[in-house]
């Protein structure tokens, strides 16, 4: 292995190194801490100024607009809820008013039609009395008128029997005796 | 002969090697810097372009981005409370670095920055460092009640505090330990199975007829080296953390 292995550097680096194992060779240690100093340096500079800031930012903001947008949210839906009661106020108090309407239209109707009721039964039993009035008068007037053919067939009967034409008056009296009879 | 040797040898891959000169000094950029730079772009690129739009409805690139914040935060927050995350900064990109680092090793003719031990124990040392200044800075010589328990009976003092100070000192080394050994042994077991089936297709028939059994291995020890990547990445972070709490809160 050794042989092997000095054979390999000595091909490739030449007199530069050395026989050692190399991350034990001494020779390049000062270059690798100037160089390790210059770069991780500069990444300390630019992690901690740049980007470490940078990254805290973005994660801030990000949870500042979630909480935001959650406070919001939140916000947006006491909103819905309160609109939601008010709605639900104005439909009882529609409703309330609505049936205190219906329930004065009622009564008022009722009470129109109780009126109107009234009124018209007594415009019927006023043409009903003049309408019995009137039969009335037709009925008196149909039995006068009996009365009368009632005398003067009487007076024809007993002038056709007796040959002479009996007075007025007692035809009369004889036609209101058979009424009463 | 130098370039199939080369393709055989699993420790070629950490060979550190300057890109432009031919010599290695303290500022020659080689191939673990070129890894380095493409570590930190990718990181940048993922941070930075992909919040650029800054959408409340993320897209891909920054979903993954916020998805690495939050992980990280989280992570942070659990172990140091919320006053730890002053060194969210810190660990974020100590965690981005080396979750970058393993993952991008993993492609094939990369270079794993975070295989080398000066890599891993800088990174170790940084956050020792930082415990002990922060430490230091923050509660005094009340800091040093980290090394003295309470409630540990008088006898026993001495010898608890000396276990505390030894586990203290070997915390950097087994974090840097652990980060390189997890990926070096990775990359050397994936590379010798790949040599396997090569050095089997050159083989007798019967190794021929065998030579995708290494490769089936190959296969299943890639997608295991996933876990390990973004596991020591997160090993290395949790770590990080519990070793700033000491400095947060010693004495508990």
């Amino acid at each position: 292995m050794a042989t092997e292995h000095s054979a390999g550097t000595q091909a490739h680096g030449g007199a530069a190194h050395s026989d050692v194992f190399p991350p034990f060779d001494t020779n390049h240690f000062s270059s690798q801490l100037v160089w390790l100093a210059l770069t991780f340096g500069a990444l300390y500079l630019l992690m901690s100024r740049i980007a470490l800031p940078r990254v805290a930012a973005i994660l801030e903001d990000r949870q500042a607009t979630i909480s935001g947008d959650l406070d919001h949210s939140v916000a947006m839906q006491k909103q819905a809820q309160d609109a939601v009661v008010a709605c639900e106020d104005l439909l009882a108090n529609a409703r309330a008013r609505a049936q205190a309407l219906a329930e004065a239209t009622h009564l008022k109707l009722a009470e129109e039609a109780v009126e109107t009721r009234k009124s018209l039964e007594h415009s019927l039993k006023e043409s009903l009395e003049a309408a019995d009035v009137r039969i009335a008068a037709a009925k008196a007037r149909a039995m006068h008128n009996v009365e009368e053919i009632a005398a003067e067939a009487a007076a024809a009967i007993v002038q056709q029997l007796t040959g002479q034409a009996p007075d007025a008056a007692s035809i009369a009296s004889a036609i209101a005796a058979g009424h009463t009879a | 002969m130098a370039a199939s040797e080369q393709a055989n040898d699993p420790i070629h891959q950490f060979i550190v090697t300057p890109l432009m000169s031919e010599h290695i000094g303290a500022a020659s950029f080689t191939n673990a810097s070129l890894f380095m730079v493409v570590v930190s772009l990718a990181v940048t690129y993922l941070m930075v372009l992909g919040t650029s739009s800054k959408a409340v409805v993320p897209g891909r690139l920054q979903a993954a981005a916020e998805m690495a914040y939050e992980f990280v935060a989280s992570t942070v927050r659990g172990t140091m409370g919320q006053e730890g995350m002053r060194f969210f900064p810190f660990v974020f990109s100590l965690f981005m670095f080396v979750i970058f680092s393993n993952m991008i090793g993993l492609i094939p003719y990369t270079f794993t920055v975070t295989s080398q031990i000066v890599v891993t124990f800088a990174f170790a040392a940084l956050v020792i460092g930082a415990v002990i200044i922060y430490g230091v800075m923050r509660h005094g010589s009340h800091f040093l009640h980290l090394f003295v328990p309470s409630g540990v009976p008088a006898l026993l003092l001495p010898f608890i505090v000396l276990i505390e100070i030894i586990s203290f000192v070997s915390r950097p080394v087994s974090l840097s330990v652990r980060l390189f050994a997890n990926m070096l042994a990775g990359h050397i077991t994936l590379k010798v199975f790949g040599a396997f089936v090569a050095m089997m297709l050159g083989g007798g028939a019967l190794a021929v007829v065998l030579s995708p059994l290494p490769l089936i291995a190959i296969v299943l020890l890639t997608a295991f080296e996933l876990l390990v990547a973004v596991l020591q990445a997160y090993v290395f972070a949790i770590l990080t953390c519990v070793y700033l709490n000491d400095a947060i809160h010693p004495g508990h």
